[in-house]
């Protein structure tokens, strides 16, 4: 136990020493949490709309009205054939046509039916989506707008009386921030502790102050553990300082406890340095393990669930987020933040992580040799 | 017991892949002795010394040191040696007393004997009022010296020295071999390599490898008188000539 405070007192000392690395520590996640929540938005806007109007009547013009009041859309080209509109498309000047053909009018008030076409640039998948979802509904929404006026109070109203209301629970305002917030904020507890944990026993080696350890009587896992201990804490301090930043600058508090989060993200933490010093029992320059902590935490972050939800991914890539920490705790970060989940709800994810933190950290206490063959 | 052996080798061999970097080499090494293992660059003296301090696997051959054998007991023998690589390795962004603490703590000692080593060992290295300095804006003679103190910290019963004082100026060089004296004289067992000749005749007794294998083993005088020559470097030349494998 003396030893590990000798190693802890040491590690302190070089992080205080290091300007570089509080900066890193605190900068960083400042700048991330305040620019990535507003750019990582799914919401889109400013979509180019193109419209063929062939009819340029009252009624089409009234369309396309309503469609651009909506705010979702822009107006960005009026052509008069279905050709030219196309080739607004190809230039990329529109993402998508509206062709209203001739007679629309007439149709509509005499056969009471009347036909539209919507074509979608899909090269971007999900705009393309959510663009045709977009404008279908504008379309409905006009559509019962001409009946409604055509129908003055009508005893019986032909039209179908089902009428269907959404209630959205847990984020009532479909505020997008607040689901992105605490994602990203994992996303960077989980960068910072896996590289710096990484980088910081592979800088020994160059050093050459491992042999000086090596030489020691001192224990494989109180070297680990006076690693470990230090990037903890220092962790701890970022998930606070991002926690202050979601409530003072998005307003963001969560429903449930903090302590609950803190509680989690120990168990978190124990699990990402464990892996970061796993990777640098195994690297030996500093490039090696940035190189292969970026990697490896990029397609943890990608399959965290973070930017896409998990149920859509295919069932292979559903089995590996299963393996995956950072998608353990991205889905508890919401569940507490959004939901108010307890300690009790989140036992699973705390088992899981226990697990993860014992597996690296083992492997990394084994990995690590004092002696070379 | 002035005849106790400290370090036993027994055609203790290292090898690499196909290549043997150490070929069987034999020797002991007294109590309160002073070691010196020469030998050309590649000559096999940092791997046989790595086997010796429990930081390097043996491939064949048997070894104790201090008693204790280095294939099962390497972590006892670390408990009882001191070991100055050819690498400067004290922590450069930690000042001369956070080091000495470091590792006087990481070998046991006490809070009150760490602060009396860190008061004697700052005053023998004339270092007073620089303790708080960092390592890294010291001069390469004062790291080398202070590496050596740190080394020997603990009283460990051998401590063993690759090359300490390579790139360092003559009288740094001969300053180093006052403090090698002084810890000898306190019972302390010194391995040293190097390949300053002058230095090796400041040794008790010599052994020269030659591509992995002891070529000679005896006081600097007698192997003078053996191969006729005035001085070790001499000696050294006619050895070193035989040697097959070219240097790093």
């Amino acid at each position: 136990m003396r030893t590990l405070k000798f190693l802890l007192q040491k590690e302190l000392l070089q992080i205080v020493r290091d300007p570089s690395i509080l900066k890193i520590l605190f900068i960083m996640p400042m700048i991330q949490l305040l620019i990535m929540p507003l750019a990582a938005d799914y919401e889109i806007k400013n979509i180019n709309l193109g419209v063929v109007d062939q009819d340029h009547t009252q009624y089409s013009q009234k369309l396309v009205n309503k469609i651009i009041s909506s705010g979702y859309f822009k107006l960005k080209d009026y052509s008069p054939t279905f050709h030219a509109g196309m080739h607004a498309i190809e230039s990329d000047k529109t993402d998508l046509i509206l062709e209203i053909p001739p007679h629309f009018e007439r149709d509509l008030i005499q056969e009471n039916k009347a036909p539209l076409l919507v074509s979608v640039d899909a090269i971007n998948g999900v705009k393309a989506g959510l663009g045709g979802a977009y404008i279908q509904g504008i379309i409905q929404e006009y559509n019962q707008d001409i009946r409604d006026q055509w129908l003055q109070n009508p005893r019986f109203n032909e039209q179908p009386a089902i009428e269907v209301t959404f209630s959205n629970w847990y984020n009532p305002n479909m505020n997008y921030r607040v689901f992105m917030v605490p994602g990203i904020l994992v996303m960077l507890l989980t960068i910072i502790g896996s590289s710096f944990a990484a980088n910081n026993i592979v800088r020994e080696k160059e050093m050459g102050t491992i042999e000086q350890i090596n030489v020691s009587p001192i224990k494989k896992w109180q070297f680990i553990l006076g690693k470990l201990i230090p990037f903890w804490i220092l962790a701890f301090g970022v998930l606070t300082f991002g926690l202050i930043i979601a409530r003072v600058v998005y307003g963001i508090v969560p429903v449930g406890h903090y302590l609950t989060i803190y509680v989690f993200a120990s168990f978190y933490l124990l699990a990402i340095l464990g892996f970061g010093l796993l990777l640098s029992t195994f690297a030996q320059t500093q490039q090696q393990s940035m190189l292969v902590s970026f990697f490896v935490t990029m397609i943890f972050n990608l399959l965290s669930g973070l930017f896409t939800p998990i149920e859509s991914m295919p069932h292979w890539a559903q089995i590996l987020t299963r393996f995956n920490p950072i998608a353990y705790f991205i889905e508890v970060m919401r569940m507490v933040m959004l939901k108010g989940s307890g300690l009790a709800d989140i036992k699973t994810q705390i088992l899981a992580l226990l697990g993860f933190a014992v597996f690296f950290n083992g492997w990394a206490i084994l990995n690590y040799s004092k002696r070379s063959g | 017991m002035a005849n106790e052996k400290v370090i036993t080798a027994n055609e203790l061999t290292k090898k690499f892949g196909d290549f043997i970097a150490v070929d069987k080499i034999t020797f002991d090494v007294e109590k309160g002795e002073i070691f010196g293992f020469l030998g050309a660059n590649g000559a096999g003296k940092t791997t046989a010394m790595r086997m010796l301090c429990g930081l390097s696997l043996p491939s064949a051959g048997q070894a104790t040191v201090a008693g204790f054998d280095v294939y099962k007991e390497n972590e006892k023998i670390k408990k009882n040696i001191g070991y100055m690589s050819q690498k400067f390795s004290l922590y450069e962004d930690l000042s001369i007393s956070e080091n000495i603490r470091f590792y006087a703590g990481i070998y046991g000692l006490t809070d009150d004997r760490i602060k009396e080593k860190t008061s004697q060992l700052v005053k023998q290295l004339s270092m007073e009022g620089s303790e708080k300095a960092l390592v890294r804006s010291l001069p390469l003679g004062w790291k080398q010296k202070l590496a050596f103190s740190i080394a020997i910290v603990h009283d460990p019963a051998i401590v063993f020295l690759d090359e300490p004082t390579g790139g360092v100026d003559p009288i740094t060089r001969r300053e180093f071999w006052g403090l090698i004296y002084e810890a000898s004289a306190r019972g302390i067992t010194i391995f040293v390599t190097t390949h300053y000749m002058d230095e090796a005749e400041y040794c008790n007794r010599v052994t020269v490898m030659v591509d992995g294998r002891i070529d000679a083993l005896d006081s600097p005088a007698n192997l003078m008188k053996q191969y006729d020559s005035k001085s070790m470097d001499g000696v050294f030349l006619q050895l070193a000539r035989k040697a097959v494998r070219k240097g790093d």
